[in-house]
């Protein structure tokens, strides 16, 4: 299989996780992963993303309705930081 | 090295329960978690203290430590020495049984990293520690850091080599990052843990404007001095752009605070190869002083026949 994509089947044995696990995060659109061959795959892209989930879930025992509000805003959060910064970098041109 | 008081740190009093820790952990954890504050520094050293007041406050024999010497755990491996040899000394001269004495209590083993407690957890239950009961592998911290750069430093694509935690680093930095923008290096951060992935590492860069332009993302901006002649009648300027001077033909009659566009003579365009935005001149138009009396006489000619005419 291509380095691109990583076994569902193998991540969840490495991380000795439940599959349905995976299958609720993908149920909630939290992640999306690829069926080849029968086989089902995450592109390795969603790997960071799907690890930072996993931590959320077992280390703070947050829900997927949970993480799901999360990524919202945190997004939001990243977005407005960028205008922030953006803002800042132009009242620049003003204060010098 | 300072103490720490861990009841503190979780917001506890000292009758805390294990029921109480665990929820006050878990309520102050998804306060700091870092995957719930990215790029926030303060943020990730709290939760490393609650980690570690946690670690120690949940393990009876660590907490029982703790609070017995508490302030005084300076003196703790010193308390325990003591006490050794004065049972030694007991068991000599009552007879008692032999062999067997282990000394202060070993928290040694284990594979945490060092660098996930503070000095003053290491100093008082050691460098590393046992009995942690979850081998789920852990990714490694994310570690951040702040390059300051200079405007023209950013104006082509550069390699630079970064020494982080002994680390040998060669970066690509793109020509026209952004002040303050920050650049993901994957598997340069902390090492992982049980075998987890090593975390990145987070370049913030802190970008000096060391020219006479004005930067606004890709646009430049400069404000150029005109003389009241050339503004009047027009003529040639020679300006400064970033590669290089430029002939500007200034038209007749220009007026203060005119400005032009100079197009692909601003700052490149962030990891788009070839493509650049526009540099925007400003003239100012400068009002000579030192007159001389004849230069007076034909401004006041000048004045009358605009004024007649």
């Amino acid at each position: 299989m291509d380095d691109q994509y990583i076994s569902i089947l193998e991540f969840c044995n490495c991380h000795q996780l439940e599959y349905s696990f995976i299958h609720s995060l993908t149920e909630n659109g939290l992640i999306q992963t690829i069926i080849i061959e029968e086989d089902e795959y995450i592109e390795q892209e969603q790997l960071r993303e799907l690890e930072r989930i996993m931590r959320l879930h077992y280390d703070l025992e947050i829900n997927m309705q949970g993480i799901d509000a999360i990524n919202h805003l945190l997004n939001r959060v990243s977005r407005l930081q960028d205008e922030v910064r953006h803002l800042q970098n132009r009242l620049k041109l003003y204060e010098d | 090295m300072e103490f720490i008081d861990y009841y503190k740190v979780l917001e506890l009093d000292k009758t805390a329960t294990k029921n109480d820790i665990k929820k006050a952990y878990r309520k102050l954890a998804r306060k700091y978690h870092p995957d719930l504050n990215p790029n926030d520094t303060a943020a990730q050293k709290k939760f490393q203290q609650i980690n570690e007041a946690h670690e120690v406050l949940i393990d009876p024999e660590k907490r029982k430590k703790y609070d017995q010497y508490g302030k005084d755990w300076q003196h703790a491996e010193e308390f325990e020495r003591q006490k050794a040899q004065q049972q030694q000394y007991q068991q000599q001269y009552s007879g008692g049984r032999t062999g067997g004495f282990g000394g202060a209590e070993n928290f040694g083993g284990g594979g945490f990293e060092g660098g996930d407690f503070s000095e003053f957890f290491e100093s008082m239950f050691g460098g590393a520690q046992g009995g942690r009961q979850r081998t789920t592998r852990f990714r490694g911290q994310d570690y951040n850091a702040e390059l300051q750069l200079n405007l023209t430093d950013v104006y082509k694509t550069q390699k630079q080599t970064l020494t982080i935690n002994g680390k040998n680093i060669r970066l690509t930095i793109p020509a026209g990052v952004e002040n303050g923008q920050t650049i993901r290096i994957k598997g340069y951060g902390g090492e992982g843990m049980n075998g987890g992935p090593n975390g990145d590492l987070l370049i913030t860069f802190a970008i000096n404007n060391d020219t006479s332009f004005k930067r606004e993302g890709k646009n430049l901006y400069k404000d150029v001095e005109l003389d009241i002649f050339t503004a009047t009648l027009g003529g040639d300027l020679m300006v400064d752009t970033f590669d290089g001077k430029v002939k500007l033909n200034v038209k007749p009659e220009t007026q203060n605070g005119t400005t032009v566009k100079l197009k692909g003579k601003g700052f490149p365009v962030y990891k788009t190869e070839g493509q650049f935005g526009d540099l925007f001149i400003t003239y100012k138009i400068k009002i000579p002083t030192n007159l001389s009396a004849r230069e007076k006489e034909l401004l006041q000619e000048l004045k009358k026949l605009q004024e007649n005419g």
